[in-house]
């Protein structure tokens, strides 16, 4: 017998009898102030957020907040003219140099401040992980209020990779002290675009 | 491949003896124990949650069967090549014949209990294969050449003095640098080198869908995924466990796993692996260890429903006091006391007893395995089994006769209360491990069933 086959065989043997599965529609968040709560408990984790109403203003805060001299690539078509265009072939090891990634977020969670952002949304799986500077794009209209209307939106997903993104990399295995950018970005900045 | 020298007793005695250390220790662990208890309520239902989450396990465990074929048929159909192991030895095996089909030599792994209960990183160097763990608190206990003492904070135990010594004395750092942002920063350019540079990464599983064949990594540093995307090889390690059955069920379980480990609201990251990248390679291993014989133990089964918070250790007054290493366990504290039996328990016969059955773990433990309850169930077993040690069975021998009649717990009681009273010294010694850290009050003059006796005599009986 397989090894396979006999763990197969163990588990048949010795798991419990039937026990059925929870319904868990009753769990659902609200909509009200979603903007603010967001904004409070991203900022809360050592995100940024600004509100804005167009590109312009994007590429505005990003040359007031960070240094435009050194390599800024993006995702979106509405920022194209303002940044280098993120190439989806390129080896991933050649962004080791990206001071800011600017991506575009599916949706955003207002209990944990999370983005969501299947890999398309990245250009490149390594994207949000290896640059210096995170900056995600999410259109207002798509913050939910948990997890549950996230995974609800989300589906199954035409995804090879996907993931939650709900701040600045960090560490606190010294002594329990804070350190942002333990191995990802240093910060994470939101824009809320109305 | 372990030799067994202490028990817990004898180790959590070498970890109390610098007493400002323990009391630091002792008071990280409850502030994380509160931050918990923070986050936890901000969510009104909460407790629902909990138990929702534990039911989802039950359903998982009674079906385990299916869901693992189910897992296994979707993997495969999103291009992940699926292997089993039953051991530690057969899993190892695996990883190493991936990497030697590529020729690769040098491997980054993000958190992974798992392998660290397999010791993959000794078998890997034996085999000329080197191994860096890339979560910050793993790689300041490998390069001290420990294992992790808490499974999210691998070296909440060390003062940042003692990290910055070990940075100084491997990776060249300037003598006398601690500060926690500094070492950071040094590790980050550090690793971030070996993150480019090699082929192979392998993480650990958080959860696993069956219903769609992805699995679900978290972390907050980013270094699974730094590993991963950054890799020609990707490889995940999970016990059987780990499965749960469709993707809406992530909801109820990332909104428990941050909150309960640390009191964040989500980790950082949660990533959904689901298929491989052009030109990559990805396989999963699914490993036993001890998993089925666990889910074939009724009274012990429900421990399989752990989703690795470390909750249970961060508020456990005995684990807060004695340290993780001394649990000679990967997994430490209240959970790792009733895992560890389960896969070797002559040798773990200690961890039961390791504890005040005080029950604050089961409390807060967001998938509800009833921690305490099994502990005191395990005492039972090891006893049963004659692998107690010595002294608990000659002195549980000792009460069982003093209460096994009115007339021997009656004599018993007058004799030690005279011995405290007359010859105090008899007790309050060295030889009586109670006495250890303790002062030992006076005796009373007489029991309650003297006083009662008494009482009855001067004041009758009539209610007045």
């Amino acid at each position: 017998m397989s090894t396979r086959e006999s763990i197969l065989a163990a588990v048949l043997k010795n798991q419990p009898p039937a026990s059925p599965l929870p319904d868990i529609s009753a769990f659902q968040g609200t909509d009200q102030d979603i903007v603010a709560r967001y904004r409070a408990v991203f900022t809360g984790i050592g995100g940024s957020v600004f509100e804005v109403e167009n590109f312009a203003e994007i590429n505005d805060r990003i040359r007031e907040n960070f240094d435009a001299t050194k390599r800024i690539l993006t995702t979106l078509p509405g920022l194209a003219g303002y940044f280098e265009q993120l190439s989806t072939t390129a080896d991933p090891r050649t962004f080791d140099d990206v001071e800011l990634a600017v991506i575009e977020a599916q949706l955003a969670v207002a209990e944990n401040g999370a983005v969501w952002l299947p890999e398309q949304r990245m250009g490149q799986r390594i994207i949000p992980y290896i640059c210096q500077h995170l900056a995600v794009v999410v259109p207002v209209a798509t913050i939910v209020p948990t997890l549950h209307e996230a995974y609800a939106q989300i589906g199954e997903g035409d995804y090879g990779f996907g993931a939650f993104i709900g701040g600045p990399s960090k560490t606190a295995d010294i002594e329990q002290a804070l350190v942002m950018g333990a191995h990802g970005p240093i910060t994470m900045t939101v824009f809320i675009l109305k | 491949m372990e030799t067994k020298t202490k028990d817990h007793a004898a180790l959590a005695e070498a970890f109390i003896r610098d007493e400002e250390h323990v009391n630091w220790h002792d008071g990280a662990l409850w502030w994380i124990r509160q931050k918990r208890d923070i986050a936890s309520k901000q969510i009104p239902e909460w407790e629902a949650l909990r138990e929702t989450a534990s039911r989802i396990k039950s359903n998982v465990l009674s079906n385990l069967h299916d869901y693992l074929l189910q897992f296994e048929a979707n993997l495969i159909k999103n291009g992940i090549t699926v292997h089993w192991a039953s051991d530690a030895e057969e899993h190892n095996r695996i990883v190493y014949s991936i990497l030697k089909a590529r020729e690769i030599n040098q491997m980054i792994k993000s958190k992974s209990m798992l392998t660290e209960e397999c010791h993959l990183n000794e078998y890997l160097a034996e085999r000329g294969i080197d191994v860096i763990n890339s979560d910050l608190g793993e790689y300041i206990q490998q390069l001290d050449n420990e294992p992790p003492s808490h499974i999210v904070l691998p070296c909440i135990h060390k003062r940042k003095e003692e990290i910055g010594e070990i940075f100084h004395e491997h990776l060249g750092t300037e003598k006398g640098v601690s500060d926690p942002t500094t070492l950071t920063r040094f590790a980050r350019r550090h690793l971030r080198n070996a993150f480019i540079t090699r082929r192979a990464a392998l993480t650990g599983v958080n959860f696993a869908v069956a219903e769609t064949g992805e699995y679900v990594v978290c972390t907050n540093e980013g270094n699974a995924d730094m590993g991963a995307h950054l890799s020609d090889v990707q490889i995940a390690s999970m016990g059987l466990e780990k499965i749960i059955p469709q993707k809406k069920h992530l909801g109820i379980f990332l909104r428990l796993l941050a909150r309960s480990a640390t009191g964040q609201p989500i980790t950082i990251y949660s990533s959904h692996f689901k298929k491989p990248r052009a030109g990559q390679e990805m396989h999963l291993i699914l490993v036993d260890l001890g998993r089925t014989r666990q889910l074939g133990r009724p009274e012990f089964r429900e421990s399989l429903k752990c989703i690795k918070c470390g909750a249970c250790m961060n508020t456990c007054p005995v684990y807060r006091k004695s340290g993780g290493l001394s649990y000679h366990n990967t997994i430490s504290g209240p959970i790792g006391a009733i895992l560890a039996p389960n896969l070797d328990m002559k040798r773990h016969a200690d961890l039961p007893f390791a504890s005040t059955l005080c029950g604050s773990c089961s409390n807060v433990c967001p998938v509800k395995i009833n921690i305490h309850d099994q502990l005191y169930q395990w005492r039972q077993v090891i006893v049963k089994e004659g692998f107690a040690a010595n002294t608990k069975v000659l002195g549980m021998k000792a009460m069982a006769w003093t209460l096994s009649s009115p007339n021997s717990y009656t004599r018993m009681g007058r004799a030690g209360r005279w011995v405290l009273n007359n010859i105090p010294f008899a007790i309050n010694n060295k030889l009586n491990p109670w006495y250890k850290q303790r002062e030992m009050p006076d005796g009373p003059k007489e029991s309650f069933g003297e006083w009662y006796a008494k009482n009855q005599k001067e004041n009758g009986s009539d209610k007045k």
